[in-house]
């Protein structure tokens, strides 16, 4: 057989499964976006059509911008992610650099201490979680969500790092420490800035599933002015559900966000994964 | 001991913020939540019994029958998982992995797409989508003469299960093909090249060659899928609620888990319950763990390249 012909072939039918796989994975997201700018009876009569001047409406936008506190929702979001990624990244630095740079008794059972969490889910303790929120007065407050998901992400951030600190290069530590400088400036100024890569692989992993998160947030903080968005978009579309305009734009604008941070980041994402920081 | 150096405190200070709080945070609560299984509360007073709870969750007719439903839909949550999801991201890995193929990396952001979305987004969506009053589903089967076909698979207890579980194989794809496409990169290409030599190409390298090497990144991601299935819970809430309907036939652990512990309708809520049913999953996240841990890891044999 003629391997040329064999070969294009190939590609063709490897280009045919990829552009069928896509189209599957971003036709209800296609839907769902359109769908949201026609108005009630084009959504019906025609819901694979784009909108046209005609069915175009912004009917749906009008009632969630009016009912649901939609830019609440977002900040409360923004403020837990950005809360609990700053004290992932810092206390799981800090505790990487611990293990990775000095040699103390306990160094290993600490290290495998940290890295049970790695397997087991933290939803598992959800009821005592809850006990221990409502004891301290933090239930229904961003704290109670930033504290358990620094505490979940804690244990890859701290594998992974550690991992990259072993690689620095000691005559650098070694040079700082004849210059003088304490432990401390070592880490901050010497050694976290060359695991800025790495930082930024945990920081991709942990934001998204932190963002999407529906069970803690429905748990701990359900009242209205500290729900999430995640939280506050199900609440929104459970009580709007026969108001398909309403449920299509809320459902648009919950997509947004995260499109836009995937747009940002997706590079430093796959890299992260492909690199086998996970491995 | 006397001429030890004097302690390093800088090392305390480095461990104690990360150890303080994952220890309270999650540690601590996993323990207190498998002792509060052994409670139960008379008169607003907690009062130790023992495995009485494990008595009635296995024991009593309505609870038992229960928590075998969540576990038995669970376990089928699982199997489609394995049966679908993997062989389809395995099979994307290995087309995205070819050389010298193109867009390689457009399909790659587009194909990992419903990873990002929220349980909420991905639940409601497919709501729609399938829904017999919208009517985008039975129109696309009608359009290739299918329409027989259609069912309103969510409200029918038959289906609503594996279709459920289609949608969170849909939504998750990415992450085994990402995994998997990371374990072919790093195949060196003298061995493919060897094998190339040897005239094993396309699709016998795969089986032969690249199959083989890949085999403990399988088993990683059958492990993560594992414990992920058997702590789900938001996908089914935000598609069918609490109450995992029709008749429970989408009830999974972490549904049940959630209407014990919180109360659902006329049933009060009840924590001590609801700890039991946490600590059966806890077993059962174990088991599966360990049994990777030391029956297939182990065994496995890593190639040193």
């Amino acid at each position: 057989m003629n391997v040329a012909r064999q070969n294009r072939l190939n590609t063709y039918a490897a280009h045919g499964a990829l552009i069928l796989y896509v189209l599957i994975a971003l036709f209800p997201v296609f839907v769902i976006v359109i769908n949201s700018f026609k108005d009630r009876r084009s959504i019906f009569r025609e819901p694979l059509a784009l909108p046209n001047s005609e069915s175009f409406s912004l009917i749906g936008y009008e009632t969630v911008l009016k009912q649901g506190d939609f830019f609440l929702y977002f900040q409360n979001s923004m403020i837990v992610t950005v809360g609990s990624l700053f004290f992932i990244l810092l206390f799981g630095a800090m505790a990487a650099f611990a293990l990775a740079e000095y040699r103390f008794k306990g160094n290993t059972i600490m290290g495998l201490y940290l890295a049970l969490g790695i397997m087991i889910p933290i939803r598992i303790g959800t009821v005592a979680i809850l006990e221990m929120m409502v004891q301290t007065g933090l239930v229904n407050t961003l704290w109670a969500l930033i504290l358990v998901y620094t505490a979940q992400g804690l244990p890859l951030a701290v594998f992974i790092l550690s991992e990259f600190m072993r690689q620095v290069s000691d005559d650098l530590k070694n040079a700082g420490r004849i210059d003088g400088l304490s432990e401390y400036r070592i880490f901050f100024s010497l050694v976290l800035p060359l695991v800025r890569p790495a930082m930024a692989t945990v920081a991709v992993f942990n934001m998204i599933p932190i963002w999407n998160d529906l069970w803690f947030p429905l748990i701990l903080a359900p009242a209205e002015e500290v729900k999430t968005l995640t939280l506050g978009s199900q609440v929104f579309i459970g009580q709007f559900v026969t108001d398909w305009n309403a449920v299509l734009s809320a459902l648009s604008l919950a997509i947004l966000p995260v499109m836009a941070l995937y747009v940002i980041f997706s590079r430093q994402l796959i890299r992260g994964i492909t690199s086998g920081a996970v491995k | 001991m006397t001429d030890k150096p004097r302690f390093r405190w800088h090392i305390v200070v480095f461990l104690a913020p990360a150890v303080l709080v994952y220890t309270a945070v999650m540690i601590y609560p996993l323990f207190n939540t498998l002792r509060l299984s052994l409670f139960t509360e008379v008169d607003q007073s907690r009062v130790f019994v023992g495995l009485q709870n494990f008595k009635t969750l296995f024991g009593d007719t309505v609870w038992s029958s229960q928590f075998w439903n969540a576990l038995g839909n669970n376990f089928w949550f699982f199997i489609i998982h394995m049966l679908v999801q993997n062989p389809i991201g395995i099979a994307l890995a290995a087309i995205l992995s070819h050389p010298k193929l193109r867009f390689a990396s457009f399909y790659r952001s587009a194909i990992f797409i419903p990873t990002i979305l929220s349980f909420v987004i991905v639940g409601f969506a497919w709501k729609l989508i399938l829904s017999p009053i919208w009517g985008i589903a039975p129109g696309m089967l009608d359009a290739v003469g299918l329409k027989s076909l259609y069912a309103p698979w969510l409200g029918k207890e038959a289906y609503a299960l594996t279709t459920l579980s289609l949608v969170s194989v849909w939504q998750f794809v990415g992450i085994p093909m990402m995994l998997i496409y990371a374990a072919l990169l790093s195949i060196p290409d003298e061995i493919l090249e060897a094998a190339e030599v040897e005239g094993i190409t396309g699709l016998a390298a795969f089986w032969k060659i690249k199959l083989p090497l890949i085999l403990p990144s399988i088993g990683i991601i059958s492990i993560l899928t594992f414990v992920a299935n058997f702590n789900a819970f938001d996908l089914i809430y935000a598609a069918q609620g609490a109450l995992a309907g029709p008749d429970f036939s989408t009830d999974i652990l972490g549904t049940f888990m959630y209407r014990t512990f919180f109360g659902f309708q006329l049933q009060l809520g009840d924590p001590h319950m609801g700890s039991t049913i946490a600590s059966a999953m806890f077993a059962i996240i174990l088991i599966g763990v360990c049994l990777y841990l030391f029956g297939i890891q182990s065994r496995m044999r890593r190639y040193q390249f």
